[in-house]
């Protein structure tokens, strides 16, 4: 077949899982990468060969964003598959995998079914799903988490809903490990989490808002590790945002127990006093941490222990952010700010650019089991291109995300996505944009 | 087999059993299967004697067969039917013992849905007792019957491979099963998705497997268990659709075992949860009937068994 055949040239080419980073070229025919390396001859491939001059900008893998919510099915006004991979698109994200929490959730296989011809019809950043590990997400009974991962499902979890009870907890795990199958957890202990919205401490205290105890994420992550360590099951605990929890999660993985964690821009990026006078974009949960627990989640993304970063993009209309703070809807967009957001902590010399981005490619996929996430030749040819260095401000009103939920607008940053491509298609390019 | 004796007065489980006690069952069980085969299918050697099947729990085959076995050899049999509800406490299962051991019987056969409730009743009664199933610990008669079915199609115990698929968690079948033919020189596999696997049941002698095509991987039998109701939707396993996708004997996971392999179920079979109709019903790869022919044999063997230490009577208290 006489597809397309693309050479991207002089890009500075960084590849995290063979730690590849120099100045080359990738050639690209069809949807795969034919060849990567410097000084590549194009010759061969015949005349109709198009060339992309990428001199000054970064080519790495496309980003593999671990935790999406899509809002689709059930929710389209807020969020849609369409909106949320042209979202993704512009942020240099190539893959995605969504919480199933729709309505109806994902935990029959007719939904998953479902989100893979919605996915196939949009035909933009590469969309996979979890599928609920309880019915309903009511955290009781389990869903065919054997049927469902036959049918695509990628990982087992009930979305932004910890699974509270201990037995449930353990029979998801041991079912799960059955057929190899990773359990995520929002890791909060409910009866905590319920205590109110933002994190105890000071800030809480002079807004007069309900207190979480930063110990409600350890607490559920510490009784989880116990639960892996006796079933044996695949864990991942999502957007960890307290240096216990990450200290636990430290020591688990020098134990062996096969634990891996992901955050999410805010808990680096930010700290609780964002929530200012009551800003319920600021509004998240787990909620926004103290300076010393943002800290950590900075040191444990620079020493490892957390293993990937995700957008964790919570789409809201505005019907549910602008509401008292206590009744206000939890989460933010972030598909869009990943990349800019993430650089800050190569930019401030927390961690190389290189171990930056394998938390947002190669780590991720390798949790789920996906072959994306590499520059190699054979592998599929998804990868963004961005401009490391260009400053400018966050516009969230630019969105292409239907939602624009986000406390970072304005927030100057630097680094800047020039162009997307999944299996070989330009799905988002800034000149055209 | 004239020098043989049962050491102990009870049955209450497999486990404790010597080699030469079960082949010595399945030996006197032959006999009765042939005799239960003729025109005359009765004998005296109980006459005279009182058996109570004393069931805490349903159960319609198991009782029946006692009963068969007990009126074939000539005892009195009384059916007890006993309302679970009021009977879970041990305090009001100690008094139960102490009513039917001042009616003298020489045999209870006794049910009860907790584990270790037979064996308690056994220890305040002057009577042999028989264990019909206590909750999820032994159904010592059910893996003697297994057995015997085993035994006289393959001609053998020592040396097949038999996959115990299912519910091992809550079966008293599987885990009298394992203590029969480890016992017997039979390799033991268990089938299970993790959640249906009581912990370190490997330590029992078994192989542990999670997967159908490699747990019936070149077995000679395939023992299904009954998936109870209530652990069909989503407690243990979350569907009945998944489980018979996974955990389910059809004939394409069957096509794993030997091309002689045999299928068997303890009953009553959920059709379409454990196991198919077509292999359930294929008249020479399924022992399901059979099994049931040699529950009759295998209980009037564990009764002769008894009958060889019964006393004259137990002393009134």
């Amino acid at each position: 077949m006489s597809g397309l055949r693309r050479l991207f040239h002089g890009a500075r080419l960084i590849d995290p899982d063979s730690g590849r980073d120099m100045i080359g070229d990738v050639i690209v025919v069809d949807d795969r990468i034919a060849a990567i390396g410097a000084n590549i001859s194009a010759e061969g491939l015949g005349p109709d060969v198009e060339t992309v001059d990428l001199a000054g900008l970064c080519l790495a893998p496309g980003l593999v964003d671990m935790r999406v919510q899509l809002r689709e099915p059930g929710g389209e006004h807020i969020e849609s598959i369409e909106s949320g991979s042209r979202a993704a698109a512009a942020g240099g994200v190539t893959t995605i995998v969504a919480l199933p929490n729709t309505e109806p959730p994902v935990d029959d296989v007719s939904v998953v079914e479902f989100l893979a011809r919605r996915a196939r019809e949009v035909r933009l950043a590469k969309v996979h799903t979890y599928a609920a590990a309880t019915k309903g997400m009511h955290g009781k009974e389990l869903t065919e988490i054997g049927l469902l991962a036959a049918n695509g499902a990628q990982g087992f979890t009930d979305g932004v809903k910890a699974i509270a009870d201990a037995l449930v907890m353990r029979r998801v795990l041991a079912y799960a490990r059955t057929f190899d199958q990773l359990v995520l957890q929002h890791p909060e202990e409910p009866s905590l989490g319920g205590a109110g919205e933002v994190t105890e401490g000071e800030v809480a205290t002079r807004l007069g808002l309900g207190g979480i105890t930063a110990a409600a994420e350890v607490i559920m992550i510490e009784r989880d590790l116990r639960l892996v360590a006796i079933t044996g099951a695949r864990y991942h605990a999502a957007h960890v945002s307290t240096g216990a929890a990450i200290d636990a999660i430290r020591r688990a993985k020098l134990a062996g127990l096969p634990v891996t964690c992901d955050t999410a821009p805010p808990y680096f990026a930010l700290n609780e006093t964002a929530i200012g006078d009551y800003r319920t974009f600021a509004k998240l949960s787990p909620p926004l941490r103290s300076e010393r627990d943002r800290q950590a989640v900075v040191a444990g993304l620079a020493d490892g222990t957390i293993d990937a970063i995700a957008s964790d993009h919570a789409p809201w209309d505005q019907d549910s952010k602008r509401l008292p703070f206590s009744s206000a809807s939890c989460g933010i967009v972030g598909l869009e700010t990943l990349l800019p957001l993430s650089l800050e902590l190569s930019h401030n010399r927390h961690m190389s650019l290189i171990d930056m981005l394998r938390r947002l490619t190669v780590a991720p996929a390798r949790i789920l089991g996906l072959s994306v996430g590499r520059l190699a030749a054979g592998a599929p040819a998804d990868f963004v291109v961005f401009d490391p260095e260009a400053k400018y401000r966050i516009q969230t009103e630019r969105f292409r995300s239907k939602s624009k939920n986000a406390p970072f607008d304005g927030r100057p940053v630097q680094g800047r996505v020039e162009l997307t491509v999944v299996d070989g298609r330009t799905i988002f390019e800034r000149a055209a944009a | 087999m004239d020098s043989y004796a049962y050491r102990h007065r009870h049955l209450l489980g497999i486990e404790g059993l010597t080699p030469e006690d079960i082949n010595h069952v399945l030996d006197l069980a032959d006999t009765y299967v042939e005799m239960n085969r003729q025109a005359e299918k009765k004998k005296s050697l109980l006459r005279g004697r009182t058996l109570i099947n004393c069931f805490f729990e349903n159960s319609t085959r198991t009782r029946t067969s006692f009963e068969v076995a007990g009126k074939r050899l000539g005892a009195d049999v009384i059916n007890m039917a006993v309302a679970v509800s009021s009977m879970r406490k041990g305090e009001t299962l100690i008094d139960t013992a102490m009513t039917l051991n001042a009616m003298h019987p020489d045999v209870l056969v006794v049910r009860h849905p907790e584990s270790g409730a037979v064996q308690l009743l056994s220890e305040k009664v002057d009577c042999a007792v028989i264990n019909a199933g206590d909750g999820s610990h032994e159904h010592p008669t059910q893996a003697l019957l297994d057995a015997l079915a085993i035994r006289r199609r393959k001609g053998k115990l020592g040396g097949l491979t038999v996959a115990i698929c299912g519910d091992v968690l809550h079966s008293r079948v599987a885990r009298s099963n394992i203590w029969l033919l480890n016992a017997m020189g039979t390799r033991v596999r268990v089938v299970a998705p993790r959640t249906l696997l009581p912990a370190e049941v490997e330590h029992l002698g078994v192989e542990v497997f999670h997967d159908m095509a490699a747990g019936l991987a070149d077995v000679d039998i395939v023992m299904m268990l009954r998936l109870q109701s209530e652990r069909m939707h989503g407690s243990f396993v979350p569907s009945t659709r998944e489980y018979f996708h996974f955990f389910g004997l059809d004939e394409d996971k069957l096509k794993a075992a030997k091309p002689d392999a045999l299928i068997m179920h303890p009953g009553p079979m959920n059709r379409g949860v454990e196991i198919g109709s077509t292999v359930a019903d294929d008249i020479d790869r399924s022992l399901i009937r059979q099994q049931v022919e040699m529950g009759v044999a295998v209980r009037m063997a564990c009764l002769e068994l008894m009958a060889g230490n019964l006393g004259n009577g137990p002393p009134v208290k």
